[in-house]
């Protein structure tokens, strides 16, 4: 019986039950790495020496009779800019290439009281730049529904590691859609929590202000246990928000009874794909039919959410890359004085992606510019939060496409950098107004590329989004379709 | 052509909480290198900063005492530049919401009070110190980065351009050491660089409005230095307008060895910080009761003190401020040392004010002082009579000193020589060995001068 393909939630109560022990379950995950990681290329760093260890001491405490944790003995991975104590943490640059932390992020420690299995660290955007994965300084990722095509991103590893089956779950950072849009892109479940709900220390930042961090899954039922394990306050991070964390598997009930859910019109934007916006409207008609009442909502600067994102984000990365110069560590491109060092290592060391946006955000912070772009962006900053407050005085919860498209083929957007951050229109407002949204599986295109439905909830309220998510994946088989890669392998 | 001195000083306090603004890591001076550090002040990748409240406690405090308004809405922010001792490569400050504006202290100089308003008060975190091969960053082959420093508490204390002398200068950076030793959250030791000064000084014709082209002097610290940079650069500012040149915007440094300023940079190739509101912070907000309890906990205030104590003691304005330092000083190391409290010292209030009056009237020197005060600690003996029983007497007649600076130029051929040759530092040496022959009962400025005189003539 392979075992690749299953949800943590299913795995936890075959272990429980001990109808596996956690060595087979890794064993099997390690003969699906070995049977299509080559395609897909989800991972920078496979660390299958400690996956076992751990895996030997889940089975000892099961062997015990202890009682496990939700998470212990299932494997999964993180992403490469989640700092884990002694194992290589690159951000997917070459600027990282050796770095290794000497501490563990604070999701990493909260999992680790779980005694998870780690597999390693997924490929990425370099630091996190970018909605395809190819920006990565190493290699693409794979979708595994289309390997022609991109995983999305900048979590596209982490993504492609459940769909494919290489991981059970995964954990990734959502800047401006950075979980979302992949977790469309591949059809697995992929949440941006409240931002503040889970500790940002140890991720390695990319824009402060949006970043954050949440789980990849097969459904939502894994979704809700993974969040339990991450969200919470964290002293570390003043950012970090002191509010109480519910159980969210008291989410997981089929009932939208009564639930007012908006639609906002600007959400389905031109050159938007057929397939994809008739499977978000076949969605939205199930959801009216499972009870819940859609009515339309207006977003009036959604317009403006790209073009303020995308001075504020490399505004908050200009300053956040500037450690990266060859000083204290990063690899060191030798020049003929500090400057020049600095420069040279800059140069070589970043990718295009990455020099663009410092480019953009040291250009919005320059004196004489700064009111202009950088405080005019903070205002329509405000804006757009003003627009979900106003909508959320009638609704208890959002709906819109997680994407315009599905995943495209590799190299399609490359030479078109503005056409890639239209991609983003729709799951970057939330990022701006700091709001919770989960990507689940809607259906298919034509051409059996997966479609994500994207819920929105009110900050902090997960819960909502969770129970109107699980509602309707129990209402259909989406979640349960697997990737057609190495099919006949199984 | 008679000119205007016009002089503004930003004042560097490092402040004395235990660990690092953002960090838990220890502020100890003088660890061995790159030992006080953690992820957090190293700038690793993924860190965040959380703010010391104490910090903030410290800065609001300093802000009341120097009159200041405290803000109840204050944010910090980047301030963007690339240099090795930053590991971020930004430094975490305060750009347009500091914790506290529009303050002043009132000094004193040749019996004139002025006041000396003070435009803000800012937190924000040291770098680290670079330790080159070479003499400077530009002829070093190599540099190495000592990390302690890096994240210890500073706040920079911005004054108005209200200063128009060198002695002036020197009152206001004496006045706002002494109230931050005052609430005790700075040691306030120069020579640790604790304190420092970068300070501000441009020319005008007398009378004219409109401010003249200033340079900028880099951390001096010490009052020596703040005084003798000043002097010289006013000296070179008037002879570049007396031959109807320009002064150029820039940063000087102080060379005190040779006892001139040099260009560092000019204003045309100054940095652009491009300032961000550090999204890693929550602002500040402190609400007015807060401030107030703050205001009702601050101790005895440098001026008040004095006030008391003149009022008390019968003592001259001058002596006032001398005993005072002694109280804060001397007498308070001692207390701390030996863990005693005031009322168990032997060194009666009476006993004090006659040493300072000791001091005042030139009988004994500031240094001796210290010799005498440690026997008044000690048996809590009159300082006349410590003073009369161990010959302690300070020599300020010329022809018993003019005899050992005689002994000693004759005796040291070498100094001499390289203090000819133009190596101004050799007359301390010379100075030295004259204190020392005499016990250090010459009167140091006595001997200096003696020296001087015999040296150039």
């Amino acid at each position: 019986m392979r075992l690749f393909d299953k949800p943590a939630h299913v795995l936890h109560d075959m272990l429980v039950n001990k109808e596996i022990t956690a060595v087979e379950l890794l064993n099997d995950v390690f003969l699906r790495i070995d049977e299509v990681e080559d395609q897909v290329k989800a991972y920078l760093t496979q660390t299958r020496k400690t996956a076992l260890e751990q895996a030997q001491l889940v089975d000892a405490k099961i062997a015990k009779g202890e009682t496990i944790g939700f998470l212990e003995g299932i494997p999964g991975a993180i992403k490469d800019n989640i700092c884990t104590m002694g194992v290589k943490t690159t951000c997917a640059s070459k600027m990282l290439e050796h770095f290794v932390p000497p501490y563990n992020a604070t999701v990493v420690k909260k999992l680790q009281t779980q005694n998870p299995v780690i597999l390693g660290k997924t490929n990425m955007d370099e630091f996190a730049m970018g909605g395809s994965t190819e920006n990565s300084a190493y290699f693409p990722t794979h979708n595994p529904w289309n390997l022609d095509c991109v995983p999305g991103g900048s979590s596209g590893g982490s993504a492609a590691a459940v769909a494919a089956g290489t991981a059970i779950w995964s954990i990734g950072s959502d800047t401006g859609g950075s979980i979302r849009q992949p977790a469309s892109f591949c059809g697995v479940v992929g949440i941006k929590p409240t931002y503040g709900r889970v500790s940002r220390y140890g991720l390695i930042a990319f824009a402060s202000s949006l970043d954050q961090i949440g789980p990849l899954t097969r459904d939502v039922t894994d979704c809700a246990h993974l969040l339990n394990i991450l969200c919470g306050y964290d002293a570390k991070d003043s950012t970090s928000i002191n509010a109480e964390v519910p159980d969210f598997t008291k989410s997981l009930v089929k009932d939208i009874k009564g639930l007012k859910i908006g639609l906002p019109k600007e959400y389905f934007v031109k050159g938007m794909d057929a397939d994809v916006e008739r499977a978000i409207r076949t969605a939205i008609k199930k959801l009216e039919s499972l009870g819940a009442e859609v009515v339309e909502v207006s977003m009036p600067h959604t317009d403006y959410a790209i073009s303020t994102y995308y001075l504020l984000a490399p505004a908050e990365a200009s300053s956040n890359l500037a450690r990266y110069d060859g000083v204290s560590y990063g690899e060191r491109v030798d020049g003929i004085d500090i400057v020049d060092m600095m420069n040279k290592t800059r140069s070589a060391k970043f990718g295009e992606e990455v020099k663009r946006r410092i480019m953009i955000g040291s250009y919005a912070l320059s004196a004489g510019y700064y009111d202009a772009y950088y405080v005019k962006a903070l205002k329509v900053r405000t804006l757009v939060k003003q627009d979900f407050d106003e909508a959320f005085e009638k609704v208890d919860l959002i709906v819109a496409p997680t994407a315009p498209t599905p995943a495209y083929k590799i190299g399609e957007m490359n030479s078109d950098p503005l056409k890639m951050y239209l991609q983003d229109i729709c799951t970057i407002p939330l990022n701006l107004a700091g709001l919770p949204g989960i990507s689940i599986p809607c259906g298919f295109t034509n051409t059996k590329m997966p479609v994500g439905l994207q819920l929105i909830g009110k900050p902090l309220d997960e819960a909502t989004i969770i129970r109107a998510a699980y509602t309707y994946e129990q209402s259909n088989e989406f979640h349960n379709s697997i990737a057609p890669l190495g099919e006949d392998k199984k | 052509m008679s000119y205007e001195t016009v002089i503004g000083l930003e004042i560097h306090s490092e402040l004395k909480t235990n660990t690092k603004i953002f960090c838990g890591c220890a502020t100890t001076f003088g660890a061995e290198q790159n030992t006080n550090v953690c992820p957090v002040c190293l700038g690793l990748p993924g860190v965040l900063p959380v703010i010391n409240k104490r910090v903030v406690e410290f800065a609001i405090k300093a802000g009341i005492a120097l009159n200041c308004k405290i803000n109840n809405f204050s944010k910090f922010d980047r301030k963007n530049y690339y240099y090795p001792d930053l590991p971020k490569n930004f430094q975490t400050s305060q750009f347009d919401l500091p914790i506290a504006e529009f303050g002043y202290v009132d000094i004193e100089v040749d019996g004139k009070v002025k006041r000396i308003r003070i435009t803000r008060i800012h937190m924000e975190e040291d770098a680290g110190k670079l330790v080159h091969s070479g003499t400077t960053i530009k002829d070093s082959a190599s540099s190495n980065v000592d990390y302690n420093r890096t994240g210890v508490p500073l706040i920079e204390i911005v004054s108005e351009p209200d200063i128009s002398s060198p002695a002036e200068a020197r009152a206001y950076m004496e006045k706002v050491k002494s109230v931050l030793e005052y609430l005790d959250v700075s040691n306030c030791k120069m020579e640790e660089g604790n304190l420092r000064a970068d300070v501000n000084v441009s020319l005008r014709k007398v009378g004219a409005t409109e401010l003249g082209t200033k340079a900028e002097m880099k951390n001096l610290n010490s009052f020596k230095m703040i005084e003798n940079a000043l002097a010289y650069e006013i000296e070179r500012q008037e002879e570049i307008l007396d031959d109807g040149g320009h002064i150029v915007q820039e940063t000087r440094t102080w060379d005190d060895a040779k006892g001139i300023t040099l260009s560092m940079r000019t204003k045309e190739a100054a940095q652009d910080y491009r300032y961000l509101p550090e999204p890693d912070l929550l602002p500040i907000i402190t609400t007015d009761e807060e401030i107030e309890e703050y205001r009702r906990g601050l101790p005895e205030l440098p001026d008040a003190r004095k006030e008391r104590f003149m009022e008390k003691f019968d003592l001259s304005s001058y002596d006032a401020k001398l005993v005072a330092n002694w109280i804060m000083g001397d007498l308070s190391k001692h207390l701390n040392l030996e863990n005693k409290d005031i009322s168990e010292s032997l060194v009666t209030a009476e006993n004090l004010a006659a040493m300072v009056t000791l001091i005042s009237k030139g009988t004994i020197s500031s240094k001796i002082a210290k010799t005498v005060f440690e026997q008044m600690w000690k048996t809590g003996d009159d300082p006349e009579k410590i003073v009369k029983e161990k010959g302690l007497v300070q020599i300020t007649d010329t022809k018993a000193i003019e005899e050992i600076v005689d002994a000693v130029i004759a005796a040291n051929p070498k100094p001499v020589e390289d203090y000819k040759g133009g190596n101004a530092k050799s007359i301390g040496f010379l100075v030295g060995q004259v204190m020392k022959q005499s016990k250090g009962k010459a009167n140091p400025g006595v001997v200096n001068d003696l020296l001087k005189g015999k040296l150039d003539a």
